[in-house]
């Protein structure tokens, strides 16, 4: 099992992508994450400098329609998937400093 | 009964719609309580579409080329007001204010859908065992996993549950449980078929397919989801060629290639002398090679050349798309977030919420691949391994691109062995990740690809050879298929 990534390293990959972890589970991600990262050492080791990246398989080109207004989604179909609303809106926990 | 004979007799008022489905859900009650292919069964719904359709005929109103054809859908395509979960508590109840467009064309086709059907968690991984709802098992012996991540909609096909079932495909999430299940399972090129509804797993390669008992049944319904679609930005301009016509037109003249790093054990590979010190993936099964020898004697025997071709970046594949892909899921899941739909753990701030609903909202395997994918785009990783893994991509079209110059279609195996035992795997995430290696690479380049079964392992189990083309190549390739399709063998006998 080689240590490419520390639990602190874990923990803060866990801070960005918003997830939270046990220390026990941090230690396990470590390892699994860099069994997979040594797999993908033949990609890292590769000199493909003079290759162009390709994020896509065809050419990407942006796609606009006429500026028209069309009918959207139903509101209250969609809100009524919404965890929580108020008055048409999303209501969500505060966003900054203590809850009322 | 075939979809194609269903809808006949259903058009022909030989068989009503409502009778067809009545025996497809009798089958479910039966056996899906050993076998758990469906998340939900949509039964009441089922049979009103199916009077619909039956209503038409009645009245001699035009019905669809899929009239009375009962049809599964992978739970993570979107069906308006009906619970669409992608196997995630994190989506538990929720209901889609829309229908996928690929439904929406089922439905204009004629197509009934009875149910919506398990897979991996948001489509990651190959065995239907990472389920919030449990896993589901293999139609051939309920000890082994069906594949996945489309592992319901492949046990459904199998288990005769319904002639025609759709997944999706963004590492061989259709061609690899078709395999293991014994099935037909196609990925069309990139763009062919709307994604639409789709919940995105990783959008530069995921791709909606059918799977279905035989080649026919599936190039039908090719025709009835394939199309533009104005609502997806990546989706193909223009009309796609039709491939039902042409099926029964066989493969004379065509130039086959077995793909040598995908089938190092093949006595075709290991004859060729030009070859020595090619570079190939490992764990490929003997008996699986075996059987894809015997597939390529078969296209010869059809009046196919088959000649051995190498594509060194094929064993590049499966590192590439584990950087790719789990990097483009990161970013596609982070709008999971309890705040429009979906799971909310509620807490004191807004931040906190977040924190505690994607926490106990997503399973192990999902969280993996966030953390996968956040880390390999993270500061300092990005350049070493995602910004690699895209140059990957490049090397591998381009050595696609000149194989095609020499062959019509690629031959190599769907999936190293045939389907293992539950529970085989799941300790080890690099040890399931490996079941992608022979599919990955039609995602990385966004070309079709066709998983046939094609005789059976050592074990007794299904196996499945899988041709590859360029892109929207899809009539050769489903044409080959069904060439292979005649040629297999229909008892267990060895190659």
């Amino acid at each position: 099992m080689s240590g490419r990534i520390t639990r602190d390293e874990a923990a803060h990959v866990a801070r960005l992508a918003r997830l939270r972890f046990s220390d026990a589970e941090l230690d396990e991600l470590a390892a699994q994450l860099s069994a997979v990262l040594d797999h993908a050492a033949d990609v890292e080791a590769l000199d493909v400098t003079d290759i162009e990246p390709t994020s896509h398989p065809h050419p990407l080109v942006n796609v606009t329609r006429a500026d028209e207004v069309r009918p959207s989604l139903d509101w209250d179909e969609v809100l009524a998937q919404a965890p929580s609303v108020d008055d048409g809106q999303f209501r969500v926990p505060p966003i900054l400093g203590e809850a009322p | 009964m075939t979809a194609l004979a269903i809808a006949a007799a259903v058009k022909s008022g030989e068989r009503t719609a409502l009778d067809v489905v009545d025996e497809h859900l009798a089958r479910i009650s039966q056996r899906d309580a050993e076998i758990g292919a469906f998340n939900l069964v949509l039964a009441d719904e089922a049979r009103t579409a199916a009077r619909n359709v039956d209503a038409a005929v009645s009245r001699g109103e035009p019905v669809g080329p899929l009239a009375g054809v009962p049809v599964a859908l992978k739970d993570n395509l979107c069906t308006r007001g009906v619970p669409t979960t992608c196997s995630s508590r994190m989506l538990e109840g929720w209901r889609p204010p829309y229908d996928a467009t690929v439904v929406q064309r089922l439905r204009s086709a004629g197509a009934v859908i009875v149910g919506k059907t398990n897979l991996d968690e948001f489509a990651m991984g190959s065995s239907t065992e990472n389920s919030a709802f449990g896993p589901t098992r293999n139609p051939h012996d309920t000890g082994r996993v069906p594949g996945g991540s489309s592992g319901g909609s492949a046990a459904a096909v199998a288990a005769g549950f319904a002639p025609l079932a759709l997944g999706s495909d963004t590492g061989g999430s259709v061609r690899q449980p078709a395999a293991l299940c014994g099935v037909v399972g196609f990925k069309p090129t990139y763009g062919a078929v709307s994604r639409y509804g789709l919940v995105a797993f990783a959008s530069s390669l995921d791709q909606i397919g059918p799977m279905a008992s035989n080649v026919a049944d599936t190039a039908a319904c090719y025709e009835a989801i394939s199309g533009h679609d104005p609502r997806d930005s990546t989706s193909i301009d223009g009309a796609r060629e039709p491939v039902v016509a042409g099926l029964g037109q066989g493969v004379d003249g065509l130039r086959v290639g077995l793909v040598a790093e995908l089938c190092a054990a093949s006595a075709r590979v290991q004859q060729d002398d030009g070859l020595d010190g090619v570079s190939a993936v490992e764990g490929v099964a003997a008996d699986v090679i075996a059987w894809v020898d015997a597939a390529a004697t078969a296209l010869e025997a059809a009046g196919a050349a088959v000649t051995v071709v190498s594509v060194p970046s094929a064993v590049l594949g499966l590192s590439a798309y584990y950087l790719i892909a789990p990097a483009e899921a990161s970013s596609n899941l982070a709008r999971y977030d309890g705040v429009r739909y979906g799971l909310r753990v509620d807490a004191a701030n807004a931040a906190e919420m977040n924190v505690s609903s994607r926490s106990s909202g997503f399973g192990a395997e999902v969280k993996r691949r966030i953390m996968l994918g956040t880390y390999a785009l993270s500061a300092g990783y990005y350049d070493a391994f995602y910004g690699k893994a895209l140059r990957v991509r490049t090397l591998m079209l381009r050595e696609f691109a000149a194989a095609y110059a020499d062959v019509d279609v690629l031959l190599c195996p769907t999936a190293p062995t045939t389907a293992f035992e539950l529970g085989a795997k799941t300790a080890d995430p690099l040890l399931m990740y490996l079941n992608d290696v022979c599919t990955i690479p039609s995602n990385l380049t966004g070309h079709p690809a066709v998983s046939v079964p094609f005789g059976s392992g050592d074990d007794g189990l299904p196996v499945g050879v899988q041709l590859m083309g360029p892109a929207l190549s899809e009539p050769v390739l489903l044409r080959a298929a069904a060439v292979l399709e005649r040629a297999a063998p229909s008892d267990g006998s060895a190659p």
